[in-house]
């Protein structure tokens, strides 16, 4: 069966201080299309890594496994080419630029996007209007649209930016990193509808999370335990309850 | 001062004895009053040109000067130049391209090419006689300058937008040229000049400006400095501003294999201001330099550097800012800032600050950082889709905003950024 996204035995180093330090000590995960599939997990266990690893971030080398995105190999690709491809990472901490305005930042992507999947670009108009529709959809203020990228925003409004990217870009597999942390509940709510705007049989999302409200807006297809840079369990919904119940120790030491 | 007025043979070690043994040629057929060129020649015989030792010129080396033999420079058909203007004109908008302007050729003032403004009064000028102990440069100027201009504008007078622009051509030999401009506003006039150097060819364009403002007017002077690759690049400015008067400067340097540009401001009267600013873009083997001396000599006067360099392959920046307040200049407001974004490990910057303060109740501060392109903002822009060449460019022109936008007079400041753009569609290629 060729799978939509599959994950088999991923590793990854970073360097540490001129050691290589390994993080991801072979991931095993399949995610099918049209599935939501969050990670759980301590602080430190590997989720962000992951996620960069898959976005393509040059700090971590990879060392050993497999990535294979709709029966591309996504590990040859670079990460602008994954971006067309449609994947798209919300960062756990979203990055400021200084100096670059967020509707110009946006609607580069954008066109670059779409300059790569042969579609027409967005002319200046067309562009600001879609922006900005979103941006109301977002409960977001369209003045951010105006100010330099993520630089002084709260914490939250960087978040609410990454869903407007991640509406405007369009992916078919999304990774949220946290996007849920920092938030009030009305963003929180948000941001589940960002998700929930963009389900459908080809479109899957990885939510990395350390809150049961989320998933309580989402429904994941399946909930990942992941510890010490591997993936111990995997169950239904059901798991996020139980780790929300009983924290990780007792799964670590079961894994152990 | 014999040596000069007969035929000398070229003084032994003279670094500048080319330049000299070509004055002792031409010095009955220059325009304007000899003597005032032979004070001039009498210092480059003593002197020479400045070594590395000389402390102002540590960090930029004149020896390509010295090793180029300069055969002065030939002249320009205006019919050849003419296509070469109006392709130039098409590239600056139309506003800008109706505005007045001032074509030199060569370093020699084009009647039929330029457009005069109305309401400023513009004159040929010679040499003017000047204190002794000249800036080398200037020195070198004053002994070899065919042509100048004066331009002024009456007081209480807006002279709206000039375009000066230099069209260098040495196709065969290289050529030097050594042009003279003054600008003069009088009591609350105003002006606003957009300068442009370009050309082809292996040339010295050693330019002197002189830009007196007085009380309470205004001076904006952008510079695009877009010399021939192998070309070396001087302009040296001097301004004295009067009484909350202002001299506003920006110069971008994306041209030449050697260049400084250089300003000596005096600030002379209570509530002036002077801005220097810049940007330096270099690539391959290119030096460029900003070199400042800012004299605080009243009080509540104001001072403003911020100096951006962008360098790539084995170029080199240089930034001198020197500030001095005298004792009476009190409630001086003097800040400096050269940052330095290194795209190759080959890349070079050279600062060097200095602060000479005689007065008690000053503020003056100055900054400096040097860095490459942040990588996690490269890979936050390349996973949004952007391709490499673009996302730096991107944080690049993020970079230099900062700068640009102390650019006041819009539609110029938008030539700066098309030239700007069009430099890095040239790198990434
Ligand atoms: N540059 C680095 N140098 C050394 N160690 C690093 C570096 N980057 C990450 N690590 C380590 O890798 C491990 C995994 O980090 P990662 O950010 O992936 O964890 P996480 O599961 O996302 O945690 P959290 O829940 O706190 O976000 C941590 O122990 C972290 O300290
Ligand atoms: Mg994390």
């Amino acid at each position: 069966m060729s799978q939509f996204l599959s994950i088999s035995g991923l590793r990854a180093t970073i360097d540490d201080q001129g050691s290589p330090k390994e993080i991801l000590r072979g991931v095993d995960l399949e995610i099918p299309a049209g599935e939501v599939h969050a990670i759980m997990g301590p602080n430190g266990s590997g989720k962000s890594t992951l996620s960069y690893v898959l976005s393509g971030r040059e700090d971590y080398e990879v060392t050993g496994g497999e990535v294979s995105f709709e029966g591309r190999d996504l590990l040859a690709m670079e990460p602008e080419e994954r971006a067309a491809a449609g994947v798209f990472l919300a960062f756990q901490a979203p990055v400021e630029l200084p100096g670059v305005n967020n509707a110009n930042f946006l609607r580069t992507a954008v066109n670059a996007v779409r300059r790569a999947r042969n579609e027409p670009e967005l002319d200046a108009v067309q562009f600001l209007k879609a922006a900005r529709a979103e941006a109301k959809r977002l409960s977001m203020d369209a003045e951010m649209l105006k100010r330099n990228v993520n630089v002084g925003f709260s914490g939250g409004e960087k978040k609410r930016n990454e869903v407007l990217q991640m509406a405007l870009l369009q992916p078919r597999f999304a990774i949220l990193d946290e996007t849920d942390s920092g938030l009030d509940i009305d963003a929180l709510r948000v941001v589940a509808e960002g998700v929930k705007a963009l389900r459908s049989p080809s479109f899957s999302a990885l939510v990395i999370t350390h809150h049961q409200r989320l998933l309580d807006y989402l429904v994941p297809d399946r909930v990942h335990v992941m510890a010490r840079g591997r993936i111990l369990k995997s169950g239904g919904p059901e798991l996020a309850h139980q780790l929300e119940a009983q924290g990780y120790a007792g799964f670590l030491a079961e894994a152990a | 001062m014999n040596a000069i007025g007969g035929r000398p043979s070229p003084a032994g070690g003279n670094n500048a004895s080319g330049f000299l043994s070509r004055y002792a040629e031409l010095r009955d057929s220059l325009p304007g009053d000899v003597c005032v060129r032979d004070v001039a020649a009498a210092q480059l015989e003593r002197e020479g040109l400045p070594r590395r030792e000389v402390e102002a010129w540590k960090y930029t080396n004149l020896r390509p000067l010295w090793d180029t033999s300069f055969a002065g420079g030939s002249a320009v058909q205006e019919a050849d130049a003419g296509p070469v203007l109006d392709a130039l004109l098409s590239t600056l908008g139309d506003e800008n391209a109706a505005s007045a302007r001032l074509v030199f050729l060569n370093g020699l003032l084009s009647d039929g090419l330029s457009r005069l403004p109305g309401s400023v009064t513009i004159r040929r000028t010679v040499p003017q006689p000047l204190p002794a102990g000249l800036h080398p440069m200037l020195a070198l100027n004053q002994m070899l300058s065919a042509d100048g201009v004066a331009i002024e504008v009456p007081a209480g007078l807006d002279g709206g937008r000039l375009l000066v622009i230099g069209l260098g051509s040495a196709e065969h030999a290289p050529a030097d040229w050594h042009a003279r401009v003054s600008i003069a506003l009088g009591a609350g006039a105003s002006l606003s000049v957009l300068q442009i150097d370009q050309g082809t060819g292996c040339y010295l364009s050693n330019a002197a400006i002189t830009v007196s403002v007085a009380e309470g007017a205004s001076l904006r002077h952008a510079r695009l400095q877009r010399d021939a690759a192998s070309a070396m690049s001087f302009a040296l400015v001097h301004a004295q501003i009067a009484e909350r008067g202002s001299y506003d400067v920006f110069n971008l340097a994306l041209g030449a294999t050697l260049a400084r540009f250089e300003v000596h401001a005096r600030l002379v009267g209570a509530q002036a201001a002077v801005h220097v600013n810049g940007a330096q873009l270099l690539d391959g083997e290119q030096v460029a330099d900003l070199t400042s001396v800012i004299s605080h000599d009243a009080p509540n006067c104001n001072s403003r550097q911020t100096v951006k360099n962008v360098l790539q392959g084995r170029a080199r920046g240089v930034f001198q800012g020197k500030i001095v307040v005298a004792r009476p200049a009190q409630k001086t407001d003097g800040y400096q800032m050269n940052q330095a974004l290194l795209l190759s490990e080959q890349a070079e910057i050279d600062a060097k600050p200095e602060l000479e303060i005689y007065a008690d109740d000053v503020k003056c501060s100055h900054g400096a950082t040097v860095g490459a392109l942040d990588e996690e903002q490269l890979f936050y822009l390349r996973s949004r889709g952007v391709p490499v060449p673009e996302a730096r460019a991107m944080l690049v022109q993020a970079f230099l905003l900062d700068a640009i936008e102390l650019v006041q007079d819009e539609p110029f400041r938008q030539v700066l950024d098309d030239a700007i753009a069009t430099w890095w569609a040239g790198r990434a290629a």
